[in-house]
């Protein structure tokens, strides 16, 4: 289509013997972009990547990195480079030798070599790195250096699978900003795997969820956290209270929905479905979507008004964690376990297990899927 | 005050060492007495052997004339240059006929039909060194297997002749050094994380520039010591040379063994030996600085 | 038959030397055990079993050949072993430079048992300050072993040198081929025995002989069954080898046969001797006495394919051996064998140069 993608697949399949782990995949990535593909462990993440990579080859469909395909292409012909899950840096040669391994297969001039090396050192922020051998580096530089040592080569395409994986918590978070920060100084297009949303949401300007071989959605993070178009969007992307039950009664794009457990929620429709009564259902609530307030009157019931979902429940456990501190709430009508936020204000900062609690939220808020067994291994995953 | 303090330390580490070593040193003993009594001691008494010449009955004397002999006399130091440079031949050949098995078994093979092939390699050393050189043999002797089918299927007239000359012996020495070359050489490849292979290929590199620039130097150590096992074992190899080696076909293990065997000459005996236990260690010692190893690596 | 099997790897050979620690181990000998010390084919399994029926003595054999015993004897100071069958003219040198052997008691063995004037022979050979170390067993000629339609023109060893032949002969690079050669070439070794110069000088010849004959060889043959290989296969014609092999190949082809040279074969005889540390003398006794039975001979001579010194035992032997034996030796050829005299030291040294030399040289 457009000169400006980078990457396209058109109905890309892989199959090993009878078990597909790539499954009719198309994507479309703009030139600069950085793009995520998130999905739990085994969905067949790698396995794409490692298509793009070439170091596999599709059992049908096509890949095209600037407009041209790649299909029949070696990976050491392809305008795309890999960032390996374990930076596979070569420990026999020191950081500079090992960033100039690519170039020096171009056949550039050693003083030119030199120049690139120092600069894309710099890049990184370890100029000063280059005579120190592999093992004398930090977990956070060897990234650094496993990226500089792709980037250096000025590829269409920078392919990262999970490289953040290894590090610990701390560093992880600090190398998030650090790669978007790269990405967007470099303007080189990333093609990133994890399973770790978190991961995806923070960096991506686009996210493709990936879930037993397919695309479940694609979209920009927003998106994919306000409106999940499956229930495995729903549950794999961000935190999500869950329900399961069958419909009542529709009106418009709003029905009233029996829960499994007893009890009743209203919820509403993504755009563009639609529902039966009678049909099984999951429903999603996020925690920060519902509204809590001290309750002298615990015994009131559960109940639907003016445009809210309301029941009562007594704390049972807080989960402090600064500003993003949770607490578990059981629902006295169902015993179902809510997940809610606690307010930034520090309004509820003395809140105590056993308090009782009446939890609101608006209908829009919840978000009915059709019933999926896969969402709910999703979400276990 | 710091002095006072520093001495005590150094006294309390003082006294543990003395307990750590005991403990030590009796877990070490079987190993201490079998390197003494099985390695050391004998070439020990070696050593006092090759100084001495025989005077007449009984009659010895201190001196260096068995040594002496070795350099001036050209035929023995001809034969010591001779198997030295055969040695490294046939270790060289066998790197370079093992690396690619070795590669396979370790990098292309998976499951069981890895271990098919290792096995196969490791078949022919369950029958004995003598069992397998008259195996080579019979297939290459004039009136043997390979003869014949050549005179069967018309490729040549009369009966040809492969034994008895330097390329059977050679064949003879690889072919029975050849596990021992890719033990090492499978173990190593085996702690070679593919994926550093796939970052040479994605980075640009072809199959020759990284066996070059990152298998190899990756596998040195396993290259050095199959290498030193194999040109030691190759050196010392009695069998083969004498038995596929021919008329002209001088071997120095087979030299010792003539001067202990049917010359009764011990002390000359015993000087060869110790000379090919040193200039054959030099011979490593050289292979080693020349690939940038250490002994050290090699037995990682 | 008399086929050595020069297969000790040389790290026994080391190790026979130096380890002498291990010796220990095997010092504890059982007391109803003859460990003996022989050749191939001198104490077939049948006689064995024969012996442990009439004694309930149990006989370990171990099978080499005269340098590899004189080692083993000399590693060990004469232990290891109770009794050793080495060739009597190897014995008494041995003795004087090593004390590997124990005086034989004469009176323990049945002499009445013995071809006499080969008894004789073989104690005046090792004797030793007064005191005799061996008596004589199994006897036998080394000679020419040809294709007699191909290489019916080989009358002696100097004719394995005949271009007519190049590439199909073979001999062995040991002392019996340099005194063959010797002989074949018209002169006396055995008279030069105790003259060094003058066999140095033998030597010289001898070795520029081997050299210039180089060429025609195919191989120096090392173990006998390599030899009859050789030759059954007709890759070799003729070759410098023992009486036995000629005649075990005379079995499957009437063309090859073993011939006595025109100078004369070698003779040997391979004796009984006691290791100085033998723990069993007595079992010693009682073997040879046993094997020299002339029925328990002929088994030996039967299995072995050489005769004994036995007396009597002929007439127990396969007529088709007593045959082959009147073809290969005819009166004159008989009395013409040159039996080996003892080995004077410092010999073996001169020959051992001669046989480096002659390996070293090249062939074309
Ligand atoms: N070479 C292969 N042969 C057979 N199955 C494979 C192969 N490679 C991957 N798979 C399977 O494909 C699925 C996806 O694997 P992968 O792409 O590694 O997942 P992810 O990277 O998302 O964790 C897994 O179930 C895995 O077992
Ligand atoms: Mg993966």
């Amino acid at each position: 289509m457009s000169t400006q993608l980078d990457l396209e697949c058109r109905q890309v399949v892989k199959s090993f013997g009878k078990f597909t782990a790539v499954d009719n995949v198309s994507l479309e990535i703009p030139q600069g972009s950085f793009f995520s593909i998130l999905g739990p462990s085994g969905c067949g993440k790698t396995t794409l990547l490692r298509m793009l990579a070439g170091f596999i080859e599709p059992t049908t469909g096509d890949i095209r990195i600037k407009d041209k395909s790649m299909l029949g292409v070696p990976p050491n012909k392809r305008p795309a480079n890999m960032v390996f899950q374990h930076l596979a840096l070569f420990p026999m040669m020191n950081v500079a030798e090992n960033i100039a391994y690519g170039l020096k297969r171009r056949k550039m001039g050693q003083a030119e070599i030199d120049r690139k090396v120092a600069d894309v050192l710099e890049r990184v922020s370890l100029p000063d790195a280059g005579a120190k051998r592999i093992e004398q580096l930090s977990g956070g530089q060897r990234q650094r250096i496993a990226i500089a040592r792709s980037l250096v080569l000025e590829p269409a395409l920078l392919l990262l699978d999970e490289p953040l994986g290894a590090l610990d918590l701390k560093l992880r978070e600090h190398m998030k900003v650090e790669l978007k920060q790269l990405q967007h100084e470099v303007g080189t297009t990333f093609v990133y795997i994890t399973h770790d949303q978190s991961e995806a949401l923070v960096m991506s300007d686009n996210v493709a969820v990936m879930n037993e071989g397919r695309f479940e959605q694609v979209g920009t993070p927003q998106d994919l956290y306000y409106n999940p178009s499956t229930a495995f969007v729903a549950g794999f992307v961000g935190d999500a209270n869950r329900w399961e039950g069958r419909i009542e009664a529709l009106d418009g794009a709003q029905a009233m929905v029996a829960l499994d457990e007893g009890g009743v929620i209203a919820t509403s429709f993504a755009p563009g479905t639609s529902f039966a009564v009678g049909e099984n259902v999951d429903l999603f609530v996020r925690p920060e979507a519902i509204v809590i307030e001290r309750s002298k009157a615990a015994q009131e019931k559960a109940r639907l008004s003016g445009g809210k979902n309301t029941l009562s429940g007594v704390v049972q456990n807080l989960l402090f964690d600064g500003a993003n501190s949770r607490a578990l709430v059981r629902d006295q009508a169902t015993g179902h376990e809510v997940m809610v936020s606690l307010p930034q204000t520090g309004a509820f900062s003395d809140l105590k297990p056993g308090e009782a609690l009446v939890l609101s939220w608006d209908v829009e808020k919840t978000r009915a899927f059709k019933a999926m067994k896969a969402a709910r291994q999703g979400i276990a995953a | 005050m710091s002095s006072v303090s520093t001495l005590s330390a150094t006294e309390g580490q003082e006294r543990k060492i003395p307990i750590i070593k005991l403990g030590t040193f009796l877990l070490m003993l079987p190993l201490l007495l079998w390197l003494f009594l099985l390695i050391i001691l004998p070439h020990v008494d070696l050593l006092m052997v090759s100084l001495r010449e025989k005077l007449g009955y009984r009659e010895y004397a201190f001196s260096f004339q068995n040594y002496i002999e070795f350099f001036t006399e050209p035929l023995y130091w001809n034969t010591f240059v001779r198997t030295a440079v055969m040695s490294i031949i046939a270790t060289v050949i066998t790197l370079i006929v093992g690396f690619p098995i070795s590669y396979y078994i370790a990098k292309v093979m998976k499951g069981k039909k890895r271990s098919l092939l290792f096995m196969m390699c490791l078949i022919p050393f369950w029958v004995s060194e003598l069992v397998r050189t008259f195996g080579w043999m019979i297939l290459l002797r004039e009136s043997g297997v390979i003869s014949s089918f050549l005179q069967w299927a018309g490729i040549v007239d009369g009966p040809v002749e492969m034994l008895y000359n330097d390329a059977s012996l050679m064949v003879g020495l690889v072919y029975t050094s050849m596990l021992f070359m890719v033990v090492p050489l499978v173990s190593v490849l085996d702690t070679l994380d593919d994926s550093l292979i796939e970052a040479g290929y994605d980075l640009g590199g072809n199959t020759f520039n990284i066996l070059r620039e990152i298998v190899i130097p990756h596998a040195m150590p396993g290259i050095a010591s199959g290498c030193i096992v194999v040109f030691m074992l190759t050196l010392g190899n009695y069998l083969t040379p004498t038995l596929l080696g021919g008329k002209d076909g001088l071997w120095f293990t087979e030299q010792i063994y003539n001067q202990f065997i049917t010359r009764f000459n011990w002390e000359s005996g015993s000087a060869f030996g110790f000379l090919l236990l040193i200039l054959s260690s030099a011979i490593v010692f050289v292979g080693l600085k020349l690939s940038r190893q250490t002994l050290a690596d090699t037995v990682k | 038959m008399k086929s050595a099997k020069t297969t000790l790897s040389l790290k026994k050979a080391i190790l026979g030397v130096t380890a002498i620690v291990g010796l220990a181990f095997s010092a504890q000998a059982q007391a109803e055990e003859l460990r003996l010390l022989t050749w191939g084919g001198y104490a077939p399994d049948a006689v064995v079993e024969q012996f442990k029926a009439e004694t309930g003595i149990d006989v370990k054999v171990t099978k080499s050949n005269n340098e590899e015993m004189i080692a083993k004897l000399r590693a060990t100071g004469g232990g290891g072993f109770d009794l050793a069958q080495p060739s009597q003219d190897r014995i008494s040198g041995a003795q004087i430079e090593n004390r590997i052997y124990k005086p034989m008691d004469l009176s323990k063995i049945d002499s009445s048992q013995f071809i006499s004037s080969m008894l004789e022979a073989t104690k005046a050979n090792t004797t030793v300050d007064g005191e005799v170390y061996g008596v004589p067993h199994v006897w036998g000629t080394s000679g020419l072993v040809l294709d007699t339609k191909k290489a019916g023109d080989v009358k002696d060893y100097a004719d394995l040198c005949n271009e007519a032949h190049a590439g199909k002969v073979s001999y062995r690079l040991k002392r019996p081929t340099l005194i063959g050669f010797a002989f074949s070439m018209g002169m006396d070794p055995f008279e030069a025995y105790g003259d060094t110069a003058k066999y140095q000088e033998i030597m010289d010849k001898v070795e520029a002989k081997l050299i210039s004959c180089k060429a025609n060889v195919k191989t120096y043959w090392e173990g006998g069954d390599a030899l009859l290989n050789l030759v059954r296969s007709g890759e070799v014609v003729a070759a410098m080898a023992w009486d036995t092999g000629g005649w075990k190949l005379n079995g499957d082809n009437p063309d090859v046969t073993f011939v006595a040279p025109a100078s004369g074969a070698l003779g040997w005889i391979d004796t009984f001797a006691l290791p100085r540390k033998t723990e069993n003398e007595e079992a010693a006794y009682k073997w040879i006495n046993f094997v020299m039975r002339p029925e328990i001979a002929a088994q030996i001579t039967a299995e072995a394919g050489n005769f004994t010194a036995s007396k009597g035992a002929d007439a127990f032997a396969e007529d088709k051996l007593k045959a082959q034996f009147q073809a290969s030796f005819p009166e004159q050829d008989l009395n013409n064998i040159k039996w080996y005299p003892t080995v004077p030291a410092g010999l073996e040294t001169i020959e051992g140069k001669v046989l480096d030399r002659v390996k070293a040289a090249s062939s074309n």
